[in-house]
């Protein structure tokens, strides 16, 4: 368009650049999180995570192997220990090497030193070293100071930590598994039936996920821990809280959209107007009010709670979404169904909502992130003093304060509990957008 | 009963129940209560089609009235009234308020959301605004704004962890892992420290305070000099003057900021503990909030923008404007709408915002906000009554928006 009188614009080159600077920032905060939650506790807290992918030069303190053991006695009678530094597995190259921590860079790789009493030793770039001795050593393994080059290295251990030994590889596989059953489906089904591919894919997809899941089991049931016990029970906990407080108040809202957009009765402008009042009402006033509600009618706190709630909360949302979008749909289709003898109920069931299928996607994708991602309302509404129904957000916030300094694992604790969220986002986009866009009050 | 189970059996009556309360009412409706055949037929399916609406109604409007609307008028009354032992309350008029304004936390909590509200929303805006502008015309735009989009997914608290991490001190003698202290180890006061520290900065307050200075110009010129065609009422003059007023304020103070980060000193060279440092760590918080809600201002202007008709952009390039007036004069003037909604919107999360500061600094070191205080009087100090007043202070900040968006609303189904 700024080209349109056949002049380039200038700034072609300035706009790209600045625009994948300002992408580079905008995911460098996650990419940061992402990266920590495969370093060790070590990795993390000696070095930045930027500088993990790339090899990087570390001070190490690493041992030989113990003398009794090993050392073997020579011809000459000297006893000789060798052997490699990093036990196999590592490719770090070392540059510089000491025997003593306070000169840990005394000789290169290659050198030998004399140790004193008769010993010596020798440490090749590669880690090997050969440890002589003209008497039998004994004690532990000489201790050896060496600063190396050592490749990125990334590990799964963090998540064995937080959700239980294997569980990601398992899912990993399951994942490859559905996507291939998955995409068969959808080949099969564009085939056969070509206007339900994607369900197809869908239900095949998510179904041997599922099943896989229930029959094999995630992971090797071993726990990683107090850390990976809790983890795992927020998670479920979180998934309790989600799904009813999605799906219920799509249910209630749907209807009252459909009387607001089509039925005609006194009143209907001053509701409509009062739902987009209710659309900014900051929820920390219904905080106290309802808390000594559902203490005096016994609901106390608890998940029916959180779910009446989250359905009261985000009643307006849904209610105004859904109405904008039923009011657009076109009219004659309402009145042929009227004029062939439907009630409104049937036309509510049988027309209006599968039409406004995307609409309702809008707003369960919203429900969903915002009741995933909430603290407030599970503070208030739903956790308890017995901690048995601590969701992960609530578990983020108290890792950040027991265990602050443990970057792995908080890093792969939030990064688990913000995954869900985020292959919802990248799935289904689409209509968030356009849920956005509709649900901004113009 | 496991809490799987017991999801699952509300699902089922949560859904079941009002799919069996609408078909069962709806039937009761037309086959008893009032018939479509006899002597009243006629009248009958004028009664029942004025009923119906209100039970399609019914839960939607139950859930609002409990939740919503109730909880307005009953913490009104709980703010009104003290907890005494046993459970029952006294009213105490404006007592809490009393206690409440008295108390330093509480305008710590004000001046700081009063940041907020000046610098999120208008960050966040304009950054929307500019990614949205700049990725309008390139083929990979719609890539880049899907990751510049992506924050809106994240928990506020999975960005306090992220951002935390960001923020990390270690110890002198240790390596860094936090990116803005190991950035900020690389300035040791030389040309390059004041170039990027001092002079960007600077010339950054003096650009604001300019265009807020025009924006308060704009604002109150007519009160000097009202227009010819134009009458105002006294209600929209003396909004114009408070309009006025505060822009000017917020303009001087931004133009005092030029000579502080001139002046300023800087330690150089030492690691710095950012959230500690009071009055600038609530602005390493607001970062957060930024960060998170630029992808929705970019998603809405972007769609504004590209609604903006061909024919007035084509006419500007004809008419040789380049692009900085093409988008200037042209192009934001047609959204300026948009741009107000935005706004707002954004206006009322950091009216709210509170997962950040719970999980980031918990109000510690100078960055209490009004919805943290609350939840601190609430449940921490178990103060109900100030608890209320403060919610009653965030509604008091949200009515204007509210109204306005009522106002709107309105004229638009007319």
């Amino acid at each position: 368009m700024d080209n349109i009188a056949g002049t380039k614009s200038s700034l072609n080159w300035a706009v790209h650049i600045s625009v994948v600077l300002l992408v580079v920032l905008w995911i460098f905060p996650t990419v940061g999180l992402f990266v920590s939650s495969f370093r060790t506790a070590d990795q993390i807290s000696t070095s930045g995570w930027w500088k993990a992918l790339f090899p990087s030069e570390q001070s190490l303190t690493l041992r030989a192997a113990d003398p009794d053991d090993f050392a073997v006695q020579q011809a000459d009678g000297s006893w000789v220990v060798s052997g490699n530094l990093f036990d196999g597995g590592n490719e770090a190259e070392i540059s510089r090497w000491g025997s003593s921590s306070r000169d840990i860079s005394a000789y290169a790789a290659g050198e030998a030193a004399d140790l004193g009493d008769g010993e010596s030793f020798a440490v090749e770039a590669n880690g090997d070293y050969i440890w002589s001795s003209a008497e039998q050593p004994s004690g532990r393994g000489q201790r050896v100071f060496v600063t190396a080059v050592t490749p990125p290295e990334f590990t799964l251990e963090n998540y064995d930590t937080v959700l239980g030994q294997g569980v990601v590889q398992s899912l990993l596989v399951y994942v490859v598994a559905a996507v291939i059953v998955g995409s068969v489906a959808g080949f099969s089904a564009r085939a056969l039936r070509p206007d339900h591919t994607r369900s197809a894919v869908i239900v095949f997809g998510f179904g041997t996920l599922i099943l896989l899941s229930v029959i094999f089991g995630l992971g090797t049931g071993q726990g990683g821990g107090q850390a990976s016990d809790d983890m795992a029970k927020a998670f479920f906990n979180t998934l309790t809280v989600t799904i009813p407080a999605t799906i219920i108040p799509i249910t209630f809202a749907a209807f009252a959209a459909y009387a607001l957009a089509w039925m005609d009765f006194p009143g209907r402008a001053l509701l409509i107007a009062a739902i987009v009042g209710l659309l900014v009402v900051p929820l920390q006033l219904a905080l106290i009010p309802l808390l000594r509600l559902h203490l005096s009618i016994g609901i106390g706190k608890g998940y029916l709670g959180v779910w009446l709630a989250h359905t009261g909360f985000g009643m307006p949302l849904a209610i105004y979404l859904l109405r904008n979008y039923m009011a657009g749909l076109p009219r004659d289709i309402i009145e042929n169904a009227r004029v062939d003898g439907a009630t409104d109920f049937q036309i509510f069931t049988r027309i209006i909502l599968p039409l406004s299928f995307p609409a309702l996607a809008s707003f369960a994708i919203f429900q969903f992130l915002w009741t995933w991602n909430d603290l407030l309302v599970a503070l208030v509404f739903l956790i308890d003093s017995s901690g048995n129904t601590t969701v992960m957000t609530r578990q983020i916030v108290e890792l950040l304060g027991t265990r602050g300094g443990n970057w792995e694992i908080l890093a792969t604790a939030a990064f688990v509990s913000i995954s869900v969220p985020l292959i919802v986002f990248f799935a289904m986009q689409k209509y968030l957008v356009r849920g956005l866009l509709a649900g901004s009050v113009k | 009963m496991s809490p799987a189970l017991q999801g699952l059996i509300t699902i089922f009556i949560g859904v079941g129940g009002c799919l069996a309360y609408f078909y069962g009412s709806n039937i009761f409706l037309d086959k008893v209560l009032f018939p479509a055949k006899g002597a009243d037929a006629g009248r009958n399916i004028n009664r029942a089609n004025m009923v119906r609406p209100w039970l399609f109604l019914m839960p939607a409007l139950l859930a609002l009235g409990l939740y919503l609307a109730y909880p307005v008028v009953e913490t009104f009354r709980l703010s009104l009234s003290e907890r005494l032992p046993g459970g029952a309350s006294q009213y105490v008029g404006f007592d809490n308020y009393r206690r409440m304004f008295a108390e330093d936390k509480f305008w710590e909590a004000m001046r700081n959301n009063l940041l907020w509200l000046l610098i999120v929303p208008a960050a966040a805006t304009a950054l929307g605004l500019l990614v949205a502008q700049l990725t309008d015309r390139i083929k990979w735009g719609s890539f880049a704004k899907s990751l510049i989009f992506m924050p809106m997914a994240i928990s506020f608290v999975g960005a306090a962890v992220i951002f935390k991490l960001i923020y990390d001190a270690r110890p002198a003698d240790q390596n860094q892992i936090g990116i803005l202290n190991a950035l900020w180890l690389q300035f040791d006061g030389g040309f390059g420290s004041i170039l990027i520290l001092r002079v960007v900065p600077a010339l950054m307050f003096a650009g604001f305070a300019a265009v807020v200075g025009y924006a308060a110009y704009l604002v109150g010129r007519p009160i000097v000099k009202p227009a010819s065609h134009v009458v105002e009422g006294i209600a929209f003059k003396l909004l114009r003057v408070v309009g006025a007023v505060l822009l000017a304020w917020v303009a001087v103070l931004s133009a005092l900021n030029v000579i502080d980060s001139v002046t300023l000193a800087m330690p150089y060279g030492e690691q710095q503990t950012w959230l500690t440092i009071p009055f600038w760590n609530n602005f390493f918080l607001m970062v957060v909030l930024i960060w998170i809600q630029t992808g929705f201002a970019m998603v809405i202007l972007s769609a504004a923008l590209r609604g903006i008709p061909e024919d007035t952009i084509e006419a500007a390039i004809i008419d040789g404007a380049n692009p900085f007036q093409i988008f200037f004069k042209i192009k934001v003037p047609q959204i300026m709408n948009t741009i107000v909604v935005v706004w707002t919107t954004i206006t009322i999360v950091v009216l709210k915002v509170f997962d950040i500061v719970f999980a980031m600094t918990n109000g510690q070191w100078e960055t209490q906000v009004l919805a943290n205080y609350m939840y601190d009087k609430l449940f921490r100090s178990n103060d109900w009554g100030v608890g209320s007043a403060s919610a009653m202070i965030i509604m008091l900040l949200v009515t204007p928006i509210l109204v306005w968006n009522v106002y709107n609303a309105r004229k638009e189904m007319r």
